[in-house]
């Protein structure tokens, strides 16, 4: 059969070409993506891993908005600097609620994934409105719009619904509730439920006082609760290295 | 004289090419200009003005946008027109769905730098549009295959040249990687915003298919039909080897989809994955060097034109850049390599000698030998495309040494440890230490857009000397009919 065989063959038909062209691209991506989605390695829960709160979320929104992902990854490496430097090398089951993934491509500024808890409040605020107030060789522009500007909070509950229909468990019945409070705990489940979305996200704000005024929901509030919580559900002191090599 | 520009543009449909060709050069100069001006934000910040629109986050994918999507993709329309038509001796097939094409692509390249500056994003790297843009590049591309294919059945000739294979698989790939890439569920029927339907691990993976295969297919597979159609048809000579460019064209297109977790080593991705990454990465280099030589062999025999002619030498520095660009890439794709390079400024140096030295200069050399032809014309200023040539090459060695060097830095920065063995270096010093070559890359960027501008100037009193001899034509058959 490959005797006779010769390219000419494909390259005077048009049909050939086109379908012999499509299985060569196909192999790879198939090969590679497609395991992701059934191996233990990519898709193992770990205990604290959560979905964000309403609020967290709108901080995540707003991080992709500024494009804060094209100066910070939010991905550490298995390697003694980075332990050093930023923690615990990144689990993938950390970002297993993270629609889109963030875990970025460059460092002109310093991983996030672990932020969380690193700064005071009052230090996020100082540092998104001048970082080099806080940070004198920073680069980094004035995010001072975030403080200025109110939280648009009309449509959490759409943008939590979407996420549900994506495979987040925010929970938008009785039953999905329920289900939350089996996995996460009660408190958890309480900010995962739909319809509480707005008053979840009024009290953790105001409770959290995020950006030092309590009278509103800021742009700046929502931010600083994502930062706040980034790397921070995993407690890794409650888990033991070996099985670490389960999680990756 | 008049009979035969009558009949050139009769024979084959160049008004959409003209169109095409005309905004790619728009696009290149207006991203080139964005390219310049982040580049210098980062070497002084102040250039933020505190403003949400121009902020480096939001601004920076109206660069790689504009770039990629606006002076690349105008330019592959442009050239892939042009070729599919000549190579396969026929006129475009549903020239109404081409004029489409151009319309709809230019709508998506605006719609998308104003809804990055207004803060509509994904959040994915060169794919930041949002749905409904990308349900507009969907649409633009289909219509785009179905003009390609049909031209190609349509050919009068048996056999499909060899640059058409390559616009083919680029088409094919491009359509592929932007469906899978951009699954997502709106917030609303009447919201921008969107969330991916993957997450975490998995959505990274998709991520880099598709990002490492848009380097593949859109910014290499796609410019090398362009070189196996210009350079041979500027050098006047046959492409070198027949053989090889089978070789090369099923090699790359088989392996380059495997590569893309090369952008995840030591990650929450599995080992296995990005190790096969990595593996194909290697073997990548075989082909992209046949290739390389093919193209730069084709040459063998009138090297002399080289001398000469910079367009040749717009096509023969081409591909040497293409050629050290897909051997840093291996490089890098080594673990230990990229243990130190990623995260850092090399990366972004490496995609700069790609993007500045191979496709930019491939497509300036093809822009430059097609747009004479297409007004029937010849070129304003052959000087003026040799001071291009020199400042372009100037730029992009001046970008690329900066930041192999702030690269290099960082990442030996980041890793170095004190006689105590605590960390040397705070974040910051190493940022700090970054300002001369941030300034550097700025300059080097300033010579490339400098260059460019020389372009569309060249281009411009190209066309204008075009319409002119065109219309004196016109009067003088006029006259000498009556």
């Amino acid at each position: 059969m490959f005797k006779n065989f010769k390219h000419e063959k494909i390259e005077t038909n048009a049909g050939l070409l086109l379908v012999l062209t499509m299985m060569a691209v196909s192999i790879g991506g198939l090969v590679e993506i497609a395991p992701l989605f059934f191996l233990k390695d990519t898709t193992e829960n770990i205990a604290g891993v959560r979905p964000y709160t309403p609020l967290e979320q709108r901080g995540r929104d707003l991080y992709i908005r500024e494009g804060c992902y094209t100066c910070h990854s939010q991905m550490i490496r298995p390697f003694r600097d980075e332990q050093l430097r930023y923690g615990h090398y990144s689990l993938a089951a950390e970002s297993k609620y993270d629609h889109p993934f963030q875990w970025g491509s460059k460092r002109t500024g310093p991983d996030l994934a672990r932020v969380g808890g690193k700064y005071s409040n009052e230090w996020h605020v100082q540092h998104l409105i001048k970082p080099k107030s806080v940070v004198p060789e920073s680069v980094m522009p004035n995010y001072q719009w975030l403080q200025e500007t109110k939280l648009d909070v009309s449509d959490v509950g759409d943008r939590m619904r979407a996420l549900r229909m994506t495979g987040v468990p925010y929970s938008a019945n009785d039953a999905e509730y329920q289900r939350n409070v089996n996995q996460f705990g009660e408190a958890v489940a309480k900010t995962l439920h739909i319809p509480d979305a707005l008053k979840n996200l009024v009290s953790q704000a105001q409770e959290g006082n995020f950006d030092g005024d309590r009278s509103s929901v800021s742009e700046m509030d929502a931010m600083v609760a994502y930062l706040q919580v980034l790397g921070t559900m995993v407690d890794f002191s409650k888990i033991k290295p070996e099985d670490l090599v389960k999680f990756r | 004289m008049s009979a035969t520009s009558v009949a050139a543009t009769e024979q084959y449909d160049y008004d959409i090419i003209k169109k095409f060709s005309v905004m790619a050069i728009v696009w290149a100069v207006v991203g080139m200009s964005a390219g310049v001006y982040i580049a210098s934000e980062l070497a002084w910040p102040f250039l933020n003005f505190d403003s949400p629109y121009l902020s480096f986050g939001r601004f920076r994918p109206v660069h790689t946008g504009a770039v990629i999507f606006g002076f690349g993709g105008s330019a592959l329309f442009a050239t892939s027109y042009y070729v599919v038509q000549r190579t396969c001796q026929t006129r475009l097939f549903a020239p109404g769905l081409a004029t489409f094409t151009f319309w709809g692509w230019q709508a998506v390249i605006v719609l998308a730098a104003l809804s990055y500056v207004s803060g509509f994003s994904q959040g994915r790297e060169y794919a930041e549009m949002e749905w409904p843009i990308d349900l507009l590049i969907l649409f633009v591309w289909v219509a785009y295959g179905a003009v390609f294919i049909g031209t190609l059945m349509q050919r009068k000739q048996p056999h499909i040249y060899v640059a058409n294979w390559f616009y083919l698989s680029f088409i094919l790939v491009t359509a592929l990687l932007h469906t899978f890439n951009n699954i997502a569920v709106p917030v609303s029927l009447f919201s921008l915003k969107s969330y991916s339907l993957f997450s975490g691990a998995q959505d990274a993976m998709t991520q880099w298919w598709y990002g490492h295969n848009a380097v593949g297919f859109f910014l290499t597979a796609a410019f090398l039909g362009m070189m196996y159609y210009f350079v041979p048809k500027h050098a006047g000579r046959p492409i070198y080897s027949y053989r090889l460019s089978i070789v090369h064209f099923w090699a790359l297109s088989f392996m380059y989809m495997w590569v893309g977790t090369h952008h995840l080593h030591w990650t929450a991705l599995p080992d296995w994955a990005s190790t096969l990454g990595a593996t194909f990465s290697i073997m990548l280099l075989l082909p992209s060097w046949g290739g390389m030589i093919n193209g730069i062999m084709t040459l063998s025999g009138a090297w002399d034109k080289l001398r000469t002619d910079p367009i040749m030498r717009f096509m023969i520095v081409a591909l040497s850049f293409y050629g050290m660009s897909t051997f840093e890439g291996p490089l890098m794709s080594l673990k230990d390599v990229n243990a130190l390079s990623h995260y850092t400024d090399w990366t972004v140096g490496h995609v700069h000698s790609g993007a500045l030295g191979w496709v930019a200069m491939i497509a300036f050399g093809s822009l430059y030998h097609m747009i004479p032809k297409l007004w029937n014309t010849q070129i304003f200023s052959v000087r003026l495309i040799n001071a291009h040539f020199w400042l372009a090459t100037i730029g992009t060695l001046l970008y690329i040494t900066a930041m192999w060097i702030s690269g290099i830095s960082q990442g030996l920065m980041w890793r170095a440890f004190d006689d105590f063995g605590n960390l040397q270096y705070s974040f910051v010093e190493s940022v700090a230490a970054m300002h001369p070559f941030y300034a550097m890359r700025a300059i080097g960027g300033m010579f490339f857009l400098t260059g460019m501008l020389l372009m569309a100037y060249n281009v411009f009193a190209t066309i204008r000397q075009g319409v002119r001899d065109a219309a004196s034509a016109q009067a003088r058959s006029a006259v000498a009919t009556a």
